[in-house]
């Protein structure tokens, strides 16, 4: 179509909607958001016509490259260290895409204007897209990948594994509570304008690395929509931006959702990119600076900060402090260390670090052996079973942490934990902004001003309270996290399938006591636990307990 | 931000052999090759199954943390009690058309390709010239009003029920249904530009005064706006798709547009309400799966019976209302072929045969 016509199409199509007079929609979703005052803001524009032949034209690629990789025998070639982080990736996103396509609605509900419905329904429809293109590509690596277990389980254990309620926040987030928070201002303002491009475009680059040039076809084809989904989120950033008394509300929210998916999206990502490559050239951007390039100069510089002048209040110190936990706190590196020591309950492998990593790590983050090195080590030695437990219960100077309440990750950056009482319970934070978030953002109550609308932070939150006090063969077992040979666990500490002798399995961890930091926080006395506190805040890096007073 | 960065080209290692693919070793779990944490509906799993079962979570599945946010004062996720029926077992609904991301764009893209290539040609052709003024009035204003339900619908009934129900499967196949319809509401408001811009006489904006005022229409249009104002998802889907579009979209759409277009020589008509009707069908194809599993539920069978009842009573006088005051409307054109008496007659048989179906009763008012 010529620009003309297309433009005369969008103004066509925009006669469709109408003023009703009977009944207005059905207001399912609530926000403390008014949108009075908002000026009309068009997003980019898509019509149906145009829409289903491109997207189709873009599916054929992917189903073409499918196709290729299964001729050309891609798995010959991929890395396993790699694949394996792909169990729990794939695991989570097709959750958050779906998400995605339910929260349009809410967005729909909050903002009356008809000319950005449209675009938010496509949306709707791209997200659709995207979460079964993405159980689809799963499922391939399922059937072609050496070892199918992990991805065979796939949704059930994202749904009961302490990883995957990690991973569910960027999803459930989109979707619950304030229509604006949820569908705006964490899903699309920055969710999808800040981290879909280490997820969609950092991501995929690590994996060609890694020998799988199918993840990265899917997951461009994905990111291809993307810019049409900020448009819609920027659209109604600037609508609510109108109104001075969302600006208060603007601040929260921005302020809870950049510290909460640089929580949950950095420990992650910056997990699968940083310990799931075999890639070490020196030439190769650590996370850190793919992080710098893509959220700090593209989103925080170049997208955030323009706003400023609209009177958004920008998290210019949760910018610097998430840069400051990546780059000089070890954040990455000490959620990899967590998830290796958790091994047991994840399902996927976990390959061991070799010299050729550790010489790399020390080049991008200098002083890496020293605090990470010896842990890595015992990772090693301890990874066959018979002679030693799982690394988790055995003495490698590492304690193991407590859970933020919050973003669920654990406190990893010990300093920085914050302990409070809340709602009767004593609770651990990874910092204090999730604090603040509990604490202070989702209430009914925010700076003196009502917010009946605001989400709740709700369900089992600390994962180990689930298992507390039974025997890790057990809690393996009822999660489901073993193969088909009814003993032998699907996740293993290194990548060795040529031996069964190598291969863990339930008899090897029985016997051992598993406990909810949570749980035993609470059931300490007031002198007891404030002396453990300060022990906790004084251990670290790497897990490493304080040492004791003399 | 995503599009300005894809930028400074990466270089990649040199590929290195691994020996990574299926069967190059034989350990425990080696050959588990499918889905298992769901039961499919026949002895082997669909893609359309694999791609969608269980993405949505449920605490009564796998679920163990339950839901991590919650709404101010009700619990988060997708709580069953956003409709007043109930199933023992709402994971037991598949879709009958399989919809997953494939089949949504190659179906539509192909609707598309279709109707663009059937314009083209009687742009052409000039096949508008052969049309008398009082079909050029009909469709003008009667087609230019409907577009207005179909998108009204799409938005604010399919799009917004998205997000409610307890499983993926249903609320996949609500959101495909509402990219049908806005769509089809698309496509008629192209054609309407078309026509607008073709060398005949054709009033590109009289369809909104229309949808707006013509006593004809504010029927139909109240119906629309009361459907989209509806609370429950349950009854939102069941009173567009069982009631009104059987008594009012069907009766507009193939007992009327089919049945006369032809005889008036307008041949693009039904090539672009036909794709409307063959979305409807594979709707109704979903939504009666739907409430069938629900009518025939063992444990909540009867209640729910009840429930589709009370709506029906609800429901079926506001759409009849709605059909009959479209009744003008059947003299508008030249070649009458149809009387109103007739199509709403075999509108209501296809009702009654769905709700036959479903196993229930017709209610009264239909005999009105
Ligand atoms: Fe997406
Ligand atoms: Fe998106
Ligand atoms: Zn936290």
């Amino acid at each position: 179509m010529s620009r003309q016509s297309l433009s005369k199409a969008h103004a066509k199509i925009t006669e469709l909607s109408w003023e009703p007079t009977f009944a207005t929609p059905a207001t399912r979703f609530g926000t403390d958001y008014t949108f009075d005052k908002a000026p009309k803001k068009d997003p980019l524009k898509q019509i149906m016509r145009s829409y289903f032949p491109m997207e189709e034209e873009k599916d054929n690629r992917v189903f073409g490259a499918m196709d290729g990789a299964i001729r050309g025998n891609m798995f010959r070639q991929v890395q396993q260290r790699w694949m394996e982080w792909q169990k729990l990736f794939l695991s989570i996103i097709p959750f958050p895409e779906i998400s995605a396509a339910r929260a349009m609605p809410m967005a729909i509900d909050a903002v009356p204007n008809p000319e950005i419905h449209n675009g938010l329904a496509v949306q709707m429809i791209d997200e659709v897209r995207h979460s079964t293109i993405q159980m689809n590509l799963k499922k391939l690596y399922m059937n072609h990948y050496i070892d199918p277990a992990g991805f065979d389980i796939t949704e059930k254990a994202f749904a009961n594994n302490y990883a995957g309620t990690i991973g569910r926040q960027f999803g459930e987030g989109f979707i619950t509570g304030d229509a604006i928070t949820a569908a705006n201002i964490y899903l699309t303002v920055v969710a999808e304008t800040a981290f879909t491009n280490t997820l969609f475009v950092a991501m995929p680059d690590e994996a060609a690395a890694n020998g799988d040039y199918l993840l990265p076809t899917v997951f461009h084809s994905v990111q291809s929509d993307e810019s049409r989904h900020i448009s819609n989120g920027y659209s109604i950033l600037l609508m609510a931006l109108a109104d001075e008394d969302n600006r208060q509300l603007l601040e929260r929210d921005l302020r809870y959702a950049w510290w909460n998916n640089h929580c949950v999206v950095d420990a992650a990502i910056g997990t699968f990119i940083e310990y799931g490559t075999k890639d070490r050239r020196k030439d190769r951007d650590s996370y850190a600076e793919m992080w710098r390039r893509w959220i700090y100069d593209d989103y925080y510089r170049s997208y955030l900060i323009p706003l400023e002048k609209y009177g958004l209040k920008i998290p210019h110190d949760l910018v610097e402090e998430a840069w400051n936990r990546i780059y000089n706190k070890g954040y990455v590196h000490e959620v990899a260390q967590f998830f290796a020591t958790g091994w047991p309950v994840n399902y996927w492998r976990i390959d061991p670090m070799t010299d050729t990593d550790f010489e790399w790590f020390e080049e991008k983050y200098p002083g890496w052996y020293n605090k990470y090195g010896k842990w890595w080590e015992n990772y090693n030695r301890l990874r066959y079973p018979g002679k030693n437990k799982p690394i988790a219960f055995e003495d490698v100077d590492y304690q193991y942490p407590h859970r933020c309440w919050t973003c669920m990750v654990p406190a990893l950056i010990r300093e920085d934990m914050v302990t409070e009482k809340v709602d009767g319970q004593w609770r651990t934070y990874c910092s204090e902004t999730c604090a603040w978030t509990d604490i202070k953002a989702f209430r009914p109550e925010y700076e003196g001003r009502p917010t009946p609308n605001m989400g709740r932070l709700t369900g089992h939150r600390e994962w180990e309270t689930l298992h507390h006090n039974r025997d890790l063969a057990d809690i393996i077992k009822d999660l489901g996290y073993v193969r088909d040979d009814g003993k032998t666990l699907i996740p293993q500490p290194h990548l060795d399938l040529d031996d069964q002798k190598k291969l863990w399995t339930l008899d090897d961890v029985r016997g051992i006591n598993f406990a909810s930091p949570n749980i035993l926080l609470n059931e300490m006395s007031d002198a007891d636990r404030e002396a453990h506190v300060a022990a906790y805040k004084a251990g670290g890096p790497a897990g490493r307990p304080a040492p004791a007073k003399v | 931000m995503a599009q300005a960065a894809v930028n400074k080209e990466r270089s990649f290692p040199h590929p290195e052999f691994t020996d990574s693919e299926a069967g190059a070793l034989t350990f425990p779990s080696s050959t588990s090759r499918s889905y298992n944490y769901y039961k499919p509906a026949k002895a082997r799993a669909t893609t359309y199954e694999d791609v969608t079962f269980d993405v949505q979570p449920d605490p009564e599945r796998h679920l163990s943390q339950g839901w991590i946010y919650g709404f101010a004062n009700t619990p988060g996720g997708y709580p069953q009690d956003w409709t007043r029926l109930k199933s023992s077992d709402w994971h037991q609904f598949r879709d009958p058309n399989e919809e997953w991301e494939k089949t949504i764009y190659r179906n539509n893209a192909a609707v598309v390709r279709q109707i663009s290539l059937s314009l083209e040609n009687a742009k052409r052709a000039k096949a508008y010239s052969h049309w008398n003024p009082a079909w050029v009035r009909f469709i003008e204003r009667n087609l230019g009003a409907w577009m207005h339900a179909e998108n009204g619908l799409g938005m604010h009934v399919f799009t917004a029920a998205q997000r409610s129900a307890p499983t993926n499967m249903i609320n996949n196949a609500m959101a495909v249904n509402a990219a049908h319809k806005l769509r089809f509401a698309q496509d008629l408001a192209l054609f309407n530009l078309d026509l607008a811009e073709s060398e005949i006489d054709f009033d590109g904006q009289v369809h909104r005064d229309v949808w707006q005022n013509d006593p004809a229409w504010q029927g139909v249009r109240e119906n629309a706006e009361r459907l989209t104002a509806i609370g429950d998802w349950g009854e939102a889907l069941f009173a567009t798709n069982i009631v009104f579009e059987s008594l009012v979209g069907v009766l507009f759409r193939s007992d009327l547009l089919m049945q006369i277009s032809a005889r008036n020589g307008d041949y693009i008509t039904p090539t672009i309400v036909g794709a409307g009707e063959n979305d409807y069908s594979r709707d109704l194809g979903y939504t009666r799966a739907l409430f069938s599993m629900l009518t025939r539920d063992e444990k909540h069978g009867d209640e729910n019976k009840a429930v589709l009842g009370e709506w029906l009573s609800t429901w079926v006088p506001q759409s009849l209302r709605a059909a009959h005051e479209l009744q003008p409307i059947w003299s508008q054109p030249n070649e009458k072929v149809v009387t109103f008496a007739d199509s709403l007659d075999a509108a209501k048989a296809t009702f009654r045969s769905v709700l036959a179906d479903l196993d229930l009763e017709a209610p009264k008012e239909l005999d009105q």
